[in-house]
């Protein structure tokens, strides 16, 4: 499935898993985006050759899969990093100075928003309130939640995850 | 669900249970608990208080704690505080005691005198 | 039956979980047991109890005092103090370093003020827990309305409760009812409106984290109500804890047989599927959330048909938010009267709002409507860090605006928060202070609507850029006078076109950060200069000659060096390579740069 590397049972085993959930979902109304939520969480994003797989499933048009993948912002066509950090955009975050602790981010990893290190490692976005007002500015890296940030704080915060 | 009845005893049921989160009671009952308290045995008098109040399925007192009363030597000393603020000092308590208190003072309203600070003096 | 002498409730919302309060719930256990008192205390994770700056949070009952900022650390000193001596541990209470410390939560000026009644449960029950919500009267309002009363009176109930919708734009909940039960049709739908997009708002995530099953029981009185047998929660993906309790909620609601079919031995059934979005802030326009129920773009359509007729699969629709569906059932309970007592005459009842930005105090607010933005900024929110001056506060998010200075003694309430040009919305409330920059916040929330259009109506997909680009060029230091009329015209243009209400109301922080701060805008055009001091091309750093010592400390910081000089003589920095990080005034030690 479009990867060059060994990992052909690997990529079977996951396209297994998700035409079991597409034959679970097939004639249910209004299952797509359940559908793509699932094939993102098997393979990580959604290149072209997934959803392929999701439309001719579903017995909807490409198009109309590539429409919805591309209107939601969680969907993704490219590839995350090992580590997804994203910084909360939100207004208590950007009162509190979270664009400076973006700014500082993308210098530290020579990398804008929405982009991933050559090496795979970090991604990096801004995203939606994630509700930690309290907490403003706030980053997340995987599951982790970092809080009460300046952007001195970022090195020794990505030092963290270089090992 | 087949009828409001079953609901209701689910309610009551768990309304016990959770009705230490109220500040409603009838009575509060205050143990002292700092080191004088326990050494002289705060702790199973409290034990008595709780499983007391437990068997007999009252939910309307709550067991607290608090620090040293300064009498240390009537210690184990425990409070009873009604909604109104009225307070009685229960003094040199045993497990014992404390079931009494839990049957005349919190079931049936009836101070416990002779176990009071007024009627205990050594 | 188990009576515990003291229950430890520790809180499990978002805020709380960040910081980091799962790792306290072991460490209770493991003292608690060390201490041999297991058998004494309960240990309940629940919801929020609002005050989310001062997280992890923990409330030990009897007692109800409420520690804060609560570490592993401090666990063994709370059991050995607290559990077992029964001392408080008072440097860990909310305001701690008050002379005269309240030792229950329900005395401090954060809670005093405030009237829960969506949040009756948040931070008081365990919500993955049916029978502590039953015992707080949980699911008897749906039991009153299946077995005492006709759909007719139960929509009567609701109008009588004057009940306006919590989402943002006030419509009368009950109309909304009686007009979808009005429609007739085999299908009709319940929705709620848990896709809280708003930036900086968190209230419906917390009630659906703290109380997920009054939603539940709220959507099957609606069900009732209308005729619907079928509900469906759309909420957020990024809410993964609200997510979780909510499919445990629905699973134990239809164990007891409060959800499924003949609910309480009568004839109705209701049956609810919860929905994740997928992160489209217009899918919480209720025509755009229903096109993404039905798994399309959520794109909105036009109006009408209003869902009431066509909604959800062409079917006629209800859709509340969350906090209206939290209302529900206590007004059943309690009756009209009793809703109708609280509030003002035109918007009855309270309202919760997620307090942030330059307040001390953050966290979610529950206050009766009419409260003053004073009472809210000042007393629940303890004012502003560091004594800096109250500019303004946000509300409405991007579809609303600003309240200044001046009107701070507003008391809100829909139709007060409309006439100064702002709008109650769905409840978040962002505090400004003088640092902040009015026209850099106009150009935060217009760059969030440029991104989060939908591209279905031009006025909206091209409007909203052309004016983000005009404050961009204005905070760039390019910008001319008659940029500010171009702002007004386009801002008319779009609110008299757009299709939906994201698009219609995306003007609304230009128009009224140009209404109260217009003097800003002017300094920024003519004088080419940001009173705030955060619009970066438009500051300028300075060192002051007389001050400086000539340490060199700046010189050494400074990423380009920009700056240059000799030892124990004057340093000057150069403008032309400064890239404005500010580094060298946080550096200085004699308060020798300035930024002007």
């Amino acid at each position: 499935m479009g990867s060059s590397s060994c990992s052909c049972s690997v990529a079977d085993e996951k396209l297994l898993k998700l035409q079991k959930i597409i034959e679970e979902n097939r004639n249910k109304k209004g299952a797509l985006i359940h559908v793509l939520h699932e094939a993102q969480t098997i393979y990580g994003y959604l290149p072209i050759e997934v959803q392929k797989v999701v439309a001719e499933g579903m017995g909807v048009p490409l198009a109309e899969v590539y429409g919805v993948v591309t209107f939601y912002a969680q969907f993704s066509l490219k590839p995350k990093g090992q580590y997804k950090i994203s910084v909360c955009l939100g207004t208590a975050c950007y009162v509190k100075g979270a664009n400076l602790v973006l700014e500082k981010l993308e210098e530290e990893l020579g990398i804008s928003v929405g982009d991933c290190t050559d090496d795979l490692r970090f991604s990096l976005e801004g995203c939606r309130c994630i509700g930690a007002c309290g907490l403003a500015p706030v980053i997340t890296i995987n599951e982790d939640v970092y809080g009460r940030l300046s952007p001195n704080d970022v090195p020794d915060i990505l030092a963290k995850y270089k090992e | 669900m087949k009828s409001l009845e079953e609901l209701k005893a689910i309610r009551e049921k768990t309304k016990a249970e959770i009705s230490l989160r109220d500040d409603k009671h009838d009575f509060r009952i205050v143990v002292g608990m700092a080191t004088c308290g326990i050494a002289a045995g705060a702790r199973p008098v409290m034990h008595a208080f709780v499983e007391e109040l437990n068997k007999r399925k009252l939910t309307n007192a709550a067991v607290t704690m608090t620090g040293c009363m300064g009498m240390c030597r009537l210690e184990p000393i425990v409070e009873v505080i009604d909604q109104e603020g009225n307070k009685v000092t229960y003094v040199k308590m045993t497990p014992e005691k404390a079931v009494k208190v839990v049957t005349d003072h919190i079931v049936n309203g009836k101070i416990v005198t002779e176990y009071t600070v007024g009627a205990v003096t050594d | 039956m188990q009576i515990y002498r003291a229950h430890v409730l520790i809180c499990g919302g978002t805020g709380c979980t960040s910081s980091g309060s799962i790792g306290l719930m072991d460490e209770f256990e493991k003292c608690i047991k060390e201490a041999n008192i297991e058998n004494e205390i309960k240990i309940v994770k629940t919801g929020c109890f609002g005050l989310c700056a001062e997280g992890p949070i923990v409330v030990i009952y009897p007692e109800g005092c409420m520690y804060c900022r609560v570490t592993k650390e401090d666990i063994k000193e709370i059991v050995e103090e607290h559990l077992v001596k029964g001392r408080i541990v008072k440097r860990l209470l909310e305001g701690a370093d008050a002379p005269e410390v309240d030792t229950s939560a329900e005395q401090t000026d954060f809670f005093k003020k405030q009237y829960r009644i969506a949040l009756r449960n948040c931070g008081k029950i365990n919500p993955e827990s049916i029978e502590e919500y039953i015992a707080e009267e949980g699911y008897m309002a749906l039991g009153k309305v299946l077995t005492e009363m006709t759909p007719e009176q139960v929509i009567q109930t609701i109008l009588d409760s004057e009940l306006r919708g919590r989402g943002g734009a006030g419509f009368p909940t009950g109309r909304k009812w009686e007009f979808a039960r009005r429609s007739v049709s085999d299908q009709k739908f319940v929705c709620c409106n848990a896709d809280e997009g708003d930036p900086g708002a968190f209230m419906d995530r917390s009630i659906l984290e703290g109380d997920p099953h009054v939603v539940l029981e709220a959507m099957a009185i609606a069900g009732y109500a209308i005729g619907a047998d079928k509900g469906y929660i759309y909420v957020r993906a990024e809410y993964p804890i609200a997510v979780q309790r909510l499919k445990t909620a629905i699973k134990q609601a239809k164990e007891y047989g409060l959800l499924g079919d003949n609910i309480f031995g009568t004839d109705f059934s209701f049956d609810i599927e919860l929905v994740l979005g997928a992160g489209a802030f217009v899918c919480g326009e209720e025509t755009a959330l229903m096109t993404s129920i039905e798994g399309m773009r959520g794109e909105p359509r036009p109006r009408p048909p209003f869902p009431a007729v066509k909604g959800l699969w062409q079917q006629p629709t209800i859709l509340n938010n969350v906090e209206t569906y939290a209302n529900i059932p206590v007004i059943i309970n309690n009756g009209p009267e009793w809703f109708k007592q609280i509030g003002t005459e035109k918007s009855r009842g309270t309202k919760v709002f997620a307090v942030g930005g330059k307040i001390k105090n953050t966290g979610l607010v529950e206050i009766p409507m009419g409260t003053t933005l004073r009472e809210v900024v000042y007393e629940i929110g303890g004012g502003i860090p560091g004594d800096k001056k109250f500019k303004a506060a946000q509300t409405g998010g991007p579809s609303g605006g600003c309240i200044p200075a001046s009107l701070i003694d507003t008391p809100i309430d829909y139709d007060s928060l409309i006439k100064i040009g702002s709008m109650m919305g769905s409840g978040g409330l962002i505090v400004m202070d003088e640092d902040t920059c009015m026209v850099d916040i106009a150009k935060f929330f217009l760059e969030f609507t440029v991104e989060e259009s939908c591209g279905k109506c031009p006025p909206c997909r091209i409007g909203t850029k052309r004016m983000y680009d005009i404050l961009e060029k204005i905070t760039n230091g390019n910008g001319e006078l008659s940029d500010i009329d171009d702002l007004y015209e386009l801002a008319e243009g779009i609110q008299s076109s757009a299709l939906c209400g994201l698009g219609q109301t995306s003007p609304n922080p230009i128009l009224s950060t140009l209404q109260y701060f217009k003097d800003e805008y002017i300094a920024h055009v003519v004088e080419k200069r940001c009173p705030a001091g955060v619009c970066k091309s438009l500051l300028r750093y300075r060192i002051i000659a007389d001050k400086c010592r000539g340490c060199s400390l700046c010189a050494r910081h400074c990423p380009t060096n920009c700056i240059s000089g000799e030892i124990k003589k004057p340093y000057v920095i150069d403008e032309s390579k400064c890239i404005k990080c500010g580094v060298c005034m946080e550096k200085c030690k004699f308060d020798a740069v300035v930024r002007e």
